[in-house]
């Protein structure tokens, strides 16, 4: 039996920008208290890590119309609240500008940069038809499926579901 | 209270200041005492957290017109 060490495992499943960015805001801290820290990006938080710049392939028709519409990208996510077609997730970046509160993309940037590891979702990955070359932003860790989370999870003192 | 070194993080909020704290220390000797300037309250409560899963030492804080002065002692490498 694996013993706990100090240790972070948070589960990003979903592809808000403010849900992300509370993600990001835990991870880069637990990095700076010196704790290991893992990311798992499943279902609509795969959006979190995709590149921003470029096409997404995929194979089929469906596969094809859910990649258009469920393009991603840190810099295109949204508000889970307030969007208002846009409006309210530019004025809340505007604000958050304003104050020189970093960008999602820049700490995805600064997490990535700290050791924190982010790791897509195997299944997901395969019903959306991405692959892992053409899909995600640099230095993004080799695809894991359940097991590999729950062996990472079970050695964490927190785990997290965002 | 004397410092080694200062790191400025007025302007700043969480986790900024923690994640800039780490960084500097990085720079800094076991001995030696850094200084954190910042005016987002929340400081108040996370140095001394972080200070506890770290196990650098806590050693104090000033307050004078809505900036807080942190001091954080290096204990090990």
């Amino acid at each position: 039996m694996a013993g706990e060490k100090d240790k972070l495992t948070i589960v990003m499943f979903s592809g808000d920008l403010d849900r992300a960015l509370a993600g990001f805001t835990l991870a880069t801290t637990a990095a700076s208290m010196g704790m290991e820290v893992s990311m798992f990006f499943t279902y609509w938080g795969l959006n979190i890590i995709k590149k921003n710049e470029g096409k997404i392939r995929s194979k089929g028709l469906m596969r094809k119309m859910l990649n258009f519409m469920n393009r991603g990208g840190s810099k295109r996510l949204k508000l889970s609240r307030f969007n208002m077609f846009g409006l309210g997730t530019w004025m809340m970046k505007k604000l958050m500008k304003d104050v020189n509160y970093p960008s999602l993309d820049e700490m995805i940037n600064m997490a990535q940069e700290m050791g924190v590891k982010l790791v897509p979702c195997s299944t997901t990955c395969n019903v959306m038809g991405i692959s892992e070359e053409d899909t995600f932003r640099e230095h993004i860790a080799s695809l894991a499926g359940a097991a590999f989370f729950l062996n990472e999870a079970r050695e964490s003192k927190v785990t997290l579901f965002i | 209270m004397k410092a080694d070194k200062t790191l400025d993080c007025v302007g700043l909020y969480c986790p900024m200041p923690i994640v800039k704290t780490a960084a500097k220390f990085k720079e800094l000797k076991p001995g030696e005492v850094l200084e954190v300037i910042a005016d987002d309250k929340g400081i108040k409560q996370d140095m001394p957290a972080w200070c506890q899963t770290t196990g650098h030492e806590f050693l104090g804080m000033e307050e004078e017109g809505g900036e807080i002065k942190v001091y954080v002692k290096k204990t090990h490498p």
